[in-house]
């Protein structure tokens, strides 16, 4: 899009101005939750009070930080959400580790090994995609208990890769479709193996939506409270579980200031995740989703 | 382009090893695609069977199988509460989806008119999708809040009538879901735009200009029909996450005030969980997985019919 | 146009670009597994700040005899998360030892058969005699101890800041007249005569305490424990309806979703002059250092001197056995013992659940509680707290809240309209 505005005429600067107005806005829109999370968090206690969001920390300090991370109270124990967070990174990378490998797998034997009804088993599955969570709680309760897996963090692995798979197969399926199939028809022709085609030809050029799909399951998974209060015991809980156990203690009056650095800790891997990597993200998505 | 051609085509070789190898790569894929295939079937058809099987009996608080036919669904038709529900879905879903591809769409064309800090500006919008509300939650209830948040803070600046106070309005309350939504939502909407423009064939753009189309023309009537594969696609993401929504409404409002924020899934959510009458939230899981399908069929439907030309 | 689609983009090009990923992360660090030997898991919401101090006890008290405590805290919703915690558990055939499970909900759970008796630690330490009935009998399944109380709350309170009381120049009040009354005269001075949180518990906690003042013992016990359709529907329960809806007038426009703790701090910092909330509201004035009697008054609410809406925390114990049924068999027991049923009232606000401890250490209010808990006892004036689970099965419950809440909040809804509502409520639910 080389030629939109060339001609700098008044009314274009006008426009133009206007342009970065809108988009300023926007950006303070976005923004403005974060920055009252941020301020807050490094605000001591009896600087909050009604009407300040956005006026900086008088004398900023690290302790609501310290505080959330080692010392803030839940129930009886006062020991942050520190340990948590570990727990949230033990489950989170295996789930998306596991879901991406497979996901990876499907969408190529499904693009470029087709047999009769391979279109259907993708709609099968795509399915999942869609399933209201709060509906499988009971059975999916159920069958961890079937396997010895309830309340440990290998159920919960196996929850997020179960419901993670449509997800992972979806992008996959979306993106190998594009790839162009004389590749894999020469191969074939050479006698390559199903293994062999994939980790030479597609392979290399799956880069963009490994991003996708990492990004996607990381998020979802770290961002999970549901699955992760129901089919947690007490030392399995992820992060997102004891921020809101923190969140929900309160003695007398809230530290709204500790409540938002917990918050942020909780937030931290997600965002960084977004930051450096929000650009592949969205390049990913949109190789796989519009297809040419 | 089916398997059997494929094997015709492959060059001779000794019989036997042939075979052997040939259907061991015939049967790859298929055993490749059969564990997450049998997962699916259990663990999503399944345990919607089980739930359709659940929402026929008169369980409480926990599974039970005294079969009642369908007077679950009966008693949820008579629930004023599902019906609360339900109206607020309509709302909030399509408030929810229109705002944001209006917002998406608009912040991409802006975006692509060679802006300065493009990168850091598209971060910005597109990172309330890295957060969930049990992260954000806090921040905005204190946001929404007349006495603590945004109304407290522009009266101390000295605009003493300002008010905002939607979430204790128990008509506009559910307008308050509708903006956080649109916050977490729309800068990925305008991100799948703005992707969607960066793919798009110059020459076009070109052509219409040289027949003399106004840029605001181009967009309408050139740019915008060619992204019609990333409309649809993000208002298939946007309506799901719609039904979905679960998080912001317990983060939120919890649904009040009253009940005139609840939605389906906070429906099923309180009746299956806090107040033992599992067979009404099955029957109330089976409609929100109906309204599931209406949406889904569609989608299918033209994923599988665009691989033709794919 | 799929011809047209086509044209519209470049070809698809594959990067080659290496990938970051972020997932160079630490390896986890495991924290122990669940049901070590002598070990009790214990699922409970008392996270707020009195509340888990009084709960420590009982762990320290464990741990003294050798047994560990494995804490499962799951806050939020008045126990409505770690109620979905609890079924996930026992569905998958995994309970926790024990659970903050109350009223007629401890039958429910008995009904399934997944709850273990205590009638051994119950004949050993003479529980039917420690008890008063009216406790003893929810504590009960199937004649066999299955739960053990904590304590004892009272509803009906209301708690009040004596200086602000003070200067705006009003009494205490003991009648509904009074307290509207008073109320336009905190309202006059600047303050907010009643803090409440807008949540559909609190707002039944405030219904129940209303329609007991205006209807009396005998209409409470028709309508919200044997729910009997012509109470439901009757002038009692419009008037009590309506008198509910004008205290709406006492409260301030921000209360929608505030937990009851805020709204007690309201009247902790001077913001607020009165509450209408049950006894664990104290834990939040000691928990801020204030004594009661002189920092902060309390009195039975308005119009409801001659009763005692009573709401009892208990612990149900699930079947399990080896040593964590050995372990929770003491847990059981400890529960009872005086060192425990003091320490932890004294830090919750409420009154043991046995009625023969000393009750010198305790404030006038908690004695207060305890002799009218046993006048009212005695006098036919101690009924279940519909609002907290103790009167109805929790469908009920939450039908009868949908009513309350909604007829709390909206603009134009008729006091008969939610009369009539109310007996819908308890017809479709049961």
């Amino acid at each position: 899009m080389d030629n939109v505005i060339r001609r700098r005429t008044p009314a274009a600067r006008l426009g133009r101005i206007a342009v970065y107005a809108v988009l300023l806005l926007a950006a303070l829109f976005y923004l403005l939750p974060l920055v009252v999370m941020l301020i807050t968090s490094f605000k001591p206690l009896h600087e909050i009070s009604p009407g300040t969001l956005l006026s900086l920390p008088q004398s900023p300090t690290v302790e609501p930080w310290v505080k959330a991370w080692g010392e803030a109270c839940t129930g009886m124990r006062c020991e942050g959400i520190g340990g948590y967070f570990f727990n949230s990174i033990a489950i989170v990378v295996p789930a998306v580790l596991i879901s991406t490998v497979i996901g990876a797998l499907n969408g190529y034997a499904l693009t470029k090994w087709r047999f009769k009804g391979s279109e259907l088993l993708f709609a099968l599955m795509l399915f999942g995609c869609f399933i209201p969570f709060q509906v499988v709680l009971l059975p999916m309760a159920q069958t961890l208990g079937w396997l010895g897996l309830s309340s440990s963090r290998a159920g919960l692995i196996l929850v997020h890769v179960i419901f993670g798979i449509a997800f992972t197969t979806l992008f996959f399926r979306n993106f190998y479709v594009a790839v162009p199939t004389e590749l894999v028809s020469a191969a074939k022709l050479d006698g390559a193996g199903f293994f062999r085609i994939f980790w030479r030809i597609l392979l290399p050029v799956s880069a963009p939506i490994i991003v996708v799909s990492v990004i996607w399951q990381f998020t979802q998974i770290w961002n999970d409270f549901l699955f992760g209060v129901a089919f947690s015991a007490h030392n399995t809980q992820p992060v997102t579980v004891a921020l809101n156990n923190l969140v929900n203690t309160s003695t007398g009056t809230r530290d709204y200031n500790v409540d938002m650095a917990a918050a942020m800790i909780a937030a931290l891997p997600t965002l960084l995740v977004y930051v450096l990597a929000g650009k592949y993200f969205v390049r990913g998505l949109t190789a796989g989703s519009v297809k040419g | 382009m089916t398997i059997v051609s494929h094997a015709q085509e492959r060059p001779v070789r000794p019989a036997a090893r042939r075979n052997a190898a040939a259907h061991l790569q015939d049967w790859l894929p298929r055993l490749v695609l059969a564990p997450s295939v049998a997962i699916t079937l259990f663990f999503v058809y399944g345990f919607m069977l089980w739930t359709f099987v659940l929402s026929l009996t008169s369980s409480r608080m926990l599974p039970s199988y005294d079969f009642v036919g369908f007077a679950q669904y009966a008693r949820l038709m008579a629930n004023d509460r599902w019906w609360v529900a339900s109206t607020n879905l309509v709302i909030f879903g399509g408030l929810f989806v229109a705002i944001c591809l209006g917002i998406g769409v608009m912040l991409a064309i802006l975006l692509d008119q060679r802006i300065r800090q493009e990168g850091a500006l598209r971060t910005l919008y597109l990172y309330p999708m890295a957060l969930s509300f049990i992260v954000t939650g806090v921040v905005w209830k204190w946001l929404l809040n007349p006495g603590l948040g945004i109304q407290a803070m522009v009266r101390s600046w000295g605009f003493e009538s300002f008010t905002f106070n939607w979430i204790v309005d128990p008509d506009m309350a559910i307008y308050t879901l509708v903006l956080a939504a649109v916050w977490q939502a729309s800068g990925f909407v305008m991100a799948l735009f703005l992707a969607g423009l960066r793919g798009i064939d110059d020459s076009i753009i070109k052509a219409a200009q040289l027949d003399g189309a106004s840029l605001p023309r181009t967009y309408l009537r050139v740019i915008l029909p060619c992204l019609r594969p990333v409309m649809f696609s993000a208002v298939m993401i946007l309506s799901h996450i719609a039904i979905k929504s679960f998080d912001l409404v317990v983060a939120l409002t919890g649904g009040g005030p009253g009940y005139a924020t609840d939605l389906p899934a906070t429906f099923m959510y309180a009746h299956a969980f806090t107040r033992a009458q599992i067979g009404l939230g099955s029957a109330s899981a089976m409609l929100m997985l109906g309204g599931v399908l209406a949406i889904l069929i569609p989608y299918l439907y033209s994923e599988l019919r665009s691989r033709k030309h794919g | 146009m799929p011809s047209f689609k086509r044209n519209c983009f470049t070809a698809t090009r594959f990067p080659r670009t290496g990938l970051a990923l972020a997932t160079a992360l630490a390896a986890s660090v495991s924290l122990t597994s669940a049901h070590a030997a002598g070990e009790v898991e214990v699922l409970h919401w008392w996270t707020s700040g009195g509340e888990a101090r009084a709960a420590n006890v009982l762990k320290d008290l464990m741990e003294a005899e050798g047994y560990g405590w494995q804490d499962f805290a799951v806050a939020g919703g008045g126990g409505e998360t770690a109620m979905t915690v609890l079924k996930s558990r026992a569905m998958s055939g995994n309970p926790p030892s024990a659970a903050q499970i109350k009223g007629p909900e401890i039958q429910e759970w008995g009904e399934l058969g997944l709850l273990g008796e205590l009638d051994d630690v119950a004949e050993a330490e003479g529980w039917d005699q420690l008890l008063p009935e009216t406790v003893a009998d929810i504590m009960r399944y199937d004649g066999q101890y299955v739960a053990v109380p904590v304590n004892v709350h009272r509803v009906n309170w209301l708690w009040a800041n004596p200086d602000l009381l003070e200067q705006v120049g009003v009494e205490m009040p003991t009648t509904l007249d009074e307290l509207f009354a008073a109320g336009e005269a905190i309202r006059e001075a600047g303050f907010i005569p009643l803090a409440h949180g807008g949540q559909a518990w609190q707002d039944a906690t405030v219904f129940e305490t209303v329609l007991l003042a205006t209807g009396g013992v005998e209409f409470f016990q028709q309508a919200l424990v044997d729910l009997d359709p012509e109470a439901l529907g009757s002038e009692q329960m419009v008037e009590a309806l309506e008198t509910f809806k004008r205290l709406r007038g006492l409260m301030d426009d921000d209360m929608s979703g505030r937990d009851w703790n805020i709204a007690t701090s309201m009247v902790i910092n001077g913001d607020a002059a009165m509450q209408l909330m049950g006894d664990w509201a104290k834990g939040e004035f000691t928990a801020a250092e204030l004594t009661a009697g002189e920092d902060y008054l309390c009195a039975a609410a308005p119009g409801t001197a001659d009763a005692f809406t009573f709401n009892i925390d208990s612990l149900a114990m699930f079947r399990v056995e080896g040593e964590e049924h050995e372990a929770q068999q003491a847990l059981a027991r400890l529960v009872l013992e005086p060192t425990f049923q003091e320490a932890f009232n004294l830090a919750k606000g409420s009154i043991p659940a046995r009625p023969d401890l000393d009750m010198s250490e305790f404030d006038v209010c908690a004695r207060q509680s305890l002799e009218d808990f046993q006048r009212t006892a005695d006098e036919g004036g101690l009924v279940p707290s519909m609002a907290h689970g103790m009167a109805v099965r929790a469908d009920v419950q939450g039908a009868i809240f949908d009513v309350v809440t909604n007829y709390f909040n909206a603009r134009d809804m008729e006091a008969e309209q939610a009369a009539q509502r109310m007996v819908n409520a308890a017809k479709a639910a049961l």
